[in-house]
């Protein structure tokens, strides 16, 4: 298998705090790769790097191959344009702790949108195709329902479809299920399984520990800015083997 | 309101057959004296206002006389282009300068930040009367091969009245279109970024629209605003409602009467800009709660139906 994500010393700093001091890493095509660890510990700023949402400061990541945010030619760096940047996240989906739907349109045009003016779609293609990722989410019946008349959990679903929609082949997930009601976070997390299973490529920044060890293939415990552990995420979560991931699990579990 | 409480009122013991309902309270509400006597207090004024000018040497047949009168119907028809126009330079000029002050370019920020510092700071009928009075500091207006005239026949009192409340228009337009800008949640922003999306489509599909619902209803004042500092304009000699209804006045010798007929004619038009702004509101609303505000018909239904349970609410 070949690497979809791969960082090599990857450091970011917000004006003199930093934030991610040395990430090593390598997500595999096709696999779900977990990223648990307290908050303040950087996995979610992380994230956010692999889609260029956060620009690094030093050391290299690279997605499907290809260096996130520049183009290097010889010994030289080169930052890429907005229009280069924006070609290369329409193949990365994004779902977000706060969902961020688009509330001036319904589930349906939410799904729609990227499709028609990012990839010029017709509206027929993409309404249909739209219709059908809501279906897959289980909402086909809140096609028409604006997101401020969606609960939560159903919000977060139409989020999912609307990062789908772009056919990506790499879904990003920060933090996915933090904000929503516990009786809700089943339902998406259920989405989400379903998806792994169709062979997706996620990385999940989560706290849900049972997601990890059911669904997850590789899982890494960030603190601090380092990655402190990393391996099966079942043999992470039973039998950690250092002090830090041992009493964070302590409190988690 | 009043019919939820009414309804919730009435079903409460229904919903909970098997205990015996309690008894409904029957209170002697508290009596507010205050409120009668300032009742009455404002009526008296009112009264007195109404007698004095009944009774002043005020030719009242004077305003429906002159109602449609042509004249009139020209200054009404001039305001509401002058308003119109003049919006339009504001609102575009605004959207510009906007744009130029959240830029991260610090000359064009630094630049919109002067014109809105200047423009916002000084009064429109100085602003009026400078435009006006540019002739002094400049004979002929030269752009090259493009145009060439003298500065007198460039300068009419259309153009001096449009320039002088555009621009000045523009500056507050300015401010209201970069709150707007701000209030959308970063987020949004993110979420289209992240799904591909150009920095103009971000701006143009999913920042804009929802800025409006901020921009909009400051914008129906400024409309409104706009429609009466038209008025001002009188005094570079450009001839609009007011200018003609003086005319009137002076001519008929029914001065105040013409200026109340100018002052029905201008709350007429605001009148009607005010339920423009509503159904705009509204439709900028869609999506951002769950249920939309009334129209005044549904207002007018709603209460028509709920006028049998009024009475037995207790509302004051």
């Amino acid at each position: 298998m070949t690497a979809m994500v791969k960082a090599e010393g990857v450091h970011k700093s917000f004006g003199h705090v930093e934030v991610l001091k040395g990430i090593d890493l390598e997500v595999k095509s096709g696999e779900v790769f977990c990223l648990i660890g307290p908050s303040g510990s950087g996995k979610s700023t992380f994230l956010r790097c692999i889609n260029h949402l956060e620009k690094i400061n030093a050391g290299r990541l690279y997605v499907d191959g290809e260096l996130v945010g520049y183009r290097q030619k010889g010994d030289k760096l080169y930052e890429l344009k907005d229009s280069e940047v924006a070609l290369k996240r329409r193949d990365i989906g994004m779902v977000f702790q706060r969902f961020n739907l688009f509330p001036h349109m319904t589930a349906l045009e939410n799904v729609m949108e990227a499709p028609v003016q990012v990839k010029g779609q017709s509206k027929a293609a993409a309404r249909e195709r739209a219709g059908q990722l809501l279906e897959r989410v289980g909402l086909a019946d809140k096609a028409k329902n604006y997101p401020s008349q969606l609960s939560g959990g159903q919000q977060q679903r139409v989020a999912i479809a609307r990062a789908l929609a772009m056919d990506p082949k790499l879904m990003l997930f920060d933090e996915p299920t933090s904000a929503l009601d516990p009786e809700l976070v089943g339902d998406v997390l259920d989405v989400m399984r379903d998806l792994a299973e169709s062979g997706m490529t996620m990385v999940v920044v989560t706290h849900e520990m049972g997601f990890a060890r059911e669904v997850g293939d590789s899982l890494v415990f960030m603190d601090g800015g380092v990655v402190v552990e990393s391996g099966n995420p079942r043999d992470v979560l039973t039998n950690p083997q250092h002090d830090r991931t041992k009493s964070f699990l302590s409190k988690v579990l | 309101m009043t019919t939820d409480i009414s309804k919730s009122g009435d079903s409460a013991p229904k919903d909970e057959p098997p205990r015996s309902a309690p008894e409904a309270i029957k209170a002697i509400p508290v009596r507010h004296y205050g409120r009668y006597v300032a009742a009455v207090l404002a009526i008296g004024v009112l009264g007195a206002l109404v007698m004095a000018f009944a009774n002043g040497d005020i030719n009242w047949d004077a305003i429906p006389d002159n109602f449609f009168d042509d004249r009139i119907m020209k200054g009404v028809r001039e305001t509401l282009i002058l308003t119109v126009l003049s919006m339009l330079i504001g609102v575009g000029g605004g959207i510009v300068l906007s744009v130029m002050r959240l830029s991260k370019n610090p000359v064009t920020s630094s630049i919109a930040w002067f014109y809105i510092w200047f423009f916002r700071g000084t009064p429109v009928l100085v602003q009026l009367f400078i435009w006006f009075n540019l002739g002094f500091v400049f004979e002929y207006i030269n752009l090259g091969p493009v145009y060439k005239d003298e500065w007198s026949d460039f300068m009419t009192p259309f153009l001096t009245a449009l320039l002088g409340l555009g621009l000045n228009e523009a500056a507050y337009m300015a401010e209201i279109c970069r709150a707007g800008l701000l209030s959308v949640d970063e987020g949004q922003t993110e979420a289209s970024q992240a799904l591909g999306m150009s920095h103009n489509k971000t701006l143009r599909r999913i920042v804009i629209p929802q800025a409006m619902r901020v921009i909009v209803p400051p914008t129906g004042n400024e409309v409104i605003n706009m429609l009466k500092t038209t008025s001002l304009v009188a005094a570079v000699q450009y001839y609009e409602l007011l200018r003609y209804a003086q005319d009137i006045g002076t001519s008929s010798g029914a001065t105040v009467e013409a200026l109340l007929l100018a002052a029905t004619w201008y709350l007429i038009m605001t009148s009607i800009l005010s339920v423009g702004q509503f159904y705009l509101e509204r439709y900028y609303a869609r999506g951002s709660s769950r249920a939309l505000p009334d129209t005044p018909w549904q207002k007018i239904k709603a209460n028509m139906l709920s006028l049998g349970n009024r009475s037995g609410t207790g509302v004051r």
